[in-house]
């Protein structure tokens, strides 16, 4: 089977921006056009990853919006929206359209424009996800991370601190991210003495409320080679989404995220691959504790391992299995729409030998998407080119 | 398993919904986890629960109380029951200290929130439930 091939990425800058969402859209549609040599015109499908710019700046409609300035038409388009995940379901929408034959050059932009609606709105926002017996009682999405770090910490004896030395790695890859929202190091010191947000967790347990947008433009293996050379394309070896159950108290294990397990299950059967054969990763950090259970519910170490892992340095950039090497959410920011294709780009950059001083040895990396507190998940394993 | 409604009870109710292959769930959904038709009700507030874990939560959205103590319960639904856990998640009354393990019970709250002030359409749904108490 022809495989489907991402022959370009790019992102902007991650952080506090001055424009709005469609800016920003077009900002990173117009550089990923550029990094594959490739004129808007030649799409035939575009697809926009993006949760609430009606809600965060009341403008809907975007994916003909981004169409139009781009000089994209007629090529046709729709929104991806799953929340969190909604860049990792666009990754997942714009394959398909490639693999399904409907599409010969797809083209997918992720954004989201938050930073301008106070922390208490935006933290609304997100959690207007939630069910109406979550919703009715003030429970957020940085609750249920607090709730589900402290079962996790009873269950499996694990420190405190481990939490925070995810937060101290994530950062220091950050520091090397020019597209990072934070480039600065913390120590542990100062991750555990931050003010609490949801106990057990701290401030820098959590990620920052981000503006900011990324692209991938994907087409055909069997003709990637006809816009870039081999060793600037990756593939995308295997691709799985699943999901959980909406109330997260109804999960059998609440220290487990079924739809990690689920959907990796899928993409590694694909991609003839398992979590061993997985050299790089960028996982969803919107939350320290949520690096501990995909790192578990991927298959790369024992449930209630994850956190001796980050003990003893095995997910740092010169580890056995670097996690994060972008900064990850944490670090980058989290524009809900565009966080999981900037995973992607990381992927891309790493296996293409783009990632400068962030650089690691890997040949095969994987990206997962987390929306809700894992209540929808996109998996994706990438190759370098053939 | 009790039915709220034939006792004729006027009090609001923890309800639960139970499913013909014996599994219940709070919060009630139109079928079971597996699949099953929902054949009845049962009230919460009759069973004993038990806290699982905890959080205090400082960084509310607009309507909701700062803190915000909450806490995902687990009922005890008998030796008889044998379906998955019977949990809930909920405020913790007068953001009390809890811990793992201790003993709560269910009290009514007229309105758990400020309706007008979130996001959230407030005709879309009840605000009203019930917050735990520890049990002394």
């Amino acid at each position: 089977m022809d495989r489907v091939a991402i022959i370009g990425a790019s992102m902007t800058q991650f952080g506090e921006r001055d424009g709005w969402v469609l800016d920003l859209l077009s900002k990173a549609g117009t550089a990923c056009l550029a990094d594959a040599g490739v004129d808007a015109s030649e799409l035939d499908h575009l697809y926009v990853s993006n949760m609430a710019s009606g809600e965060f700046e009341g403008q809907t409609g975007i994916p003909n919006a981004l169409a139009h300035d781009l000089a994209a038409t007629p090529a046709y388009t729709a929104r991806i929206d799953q929340t969190s995940s909604s860049g990792g379901a666009g990754v997942y929408a714009a394959w398909q359209s490639v693999a399904s034959g409907a599409s010969d050059l797809t083209m997918l932009v992720g954004g989201e424009k938050m930073t301008h609606r106070s922390t208490a709105e935006a933290t609304d926002v997100i959690a207007s996800l939630t069910h109406p017996v979550e919703y009715k009682h003030g429970v957020t999405l940085p609750s249920f991370a607090g709730l589900t770090a402290r079962l996790y910490l009873e269950t499996y004896d694990a420190p405190r601190e481990s939490l925070g030395k995810v937060a101290v790695k994530n950062h220091r890859n950050g520091v090397d991210n020019p597209h990072a929202q934070f480039r600065k190091e913390v120590d542990l010191e100062t991750v555990l003495d931050s003010p609490i947000v949801a106990d057990p967790l701290r401030l820098y347990d959590f990620c920052p409320i981000t503006d900011g947008s990324a692209a991938l433009l994907l087409c055909p293996e069997s003709v990637a080679e006809e816009y870039v050379p081999a060793d600037e394309y990756v593939t995308v070896a295997g691709i799985g989404g699943a999901t959980d159950t909406h109330v997260v108290h109804e999960r059998a294990d609440p220290t487990t995220m079924g739809g990690v397990v689920d959907s990796s299950e899928i993409a590694y059967e694909m991609a003839g691959l398992g979590p061993d054969d997985v050299d790089v990763a960028e996982l969803h950090d919107m939350f320290t504790i949520l690096e501990f259970l995909q790192s578990e519910d991927l298959g790369f170490f024992e449930k209630g391992e994850g956190w001796r892992a980050v003990e003893e340095g095995v997910t740092d950039r010169d580890g056995e299995l670097p996690i994060n090497t972008s900064g990850g959410l944490k670090s980058k920011g989290h524009p809900l729409g565009a966080s999981g294709v900037a995973q992607v780009y990381e992927i891309f950059a790493q296996l293409t030998g783009q990632a400068g001083s962030r650089q690691v040895e890997a040949d095969v990396g994987l990206a997962c998407n987390v929306g809700g507190f894992g209540n929808c998940v996109t998996t994706t394993v990438m190759e370098a080119g053939r | 398993m009790s039915d709220p409604n034939a006792a004729g009870d006027d009090e609001p109710v923890f309800e639960a919904a139970e499913y013909a292959d014996g599994t219940v769930t709070y919060p009630p959904h139109p079928v079971g986890p597996n699949g099953a038709d929902r054949v009845g009700t049962i009230d919460l507030r009759e069973y004993d629960a038990a806290v699982i874990t905890w959080t205090e939560s400082t960084a509310t959205p607009p309507g909701v109380r700062a803190p915000n103590t909450l806490a995902i319960v687990e009922f005890d639904l008998g030796e008889e029951y044998d379906g998955p856990p019977v949990r809930a998640i909920g405020q913790v009354a007068d953001n009390a200290d809890v811990d793992v393990g201790d003993p709560v019970t269910p009290v009514h709250a007229e309105e758990l929130r400020d309706p007008d002030a979130g996001i959230r359409e407030p005709d879309s749904q009840d605000w009203d439930g019930f917050r735990f108490e520890p049990v002394e």
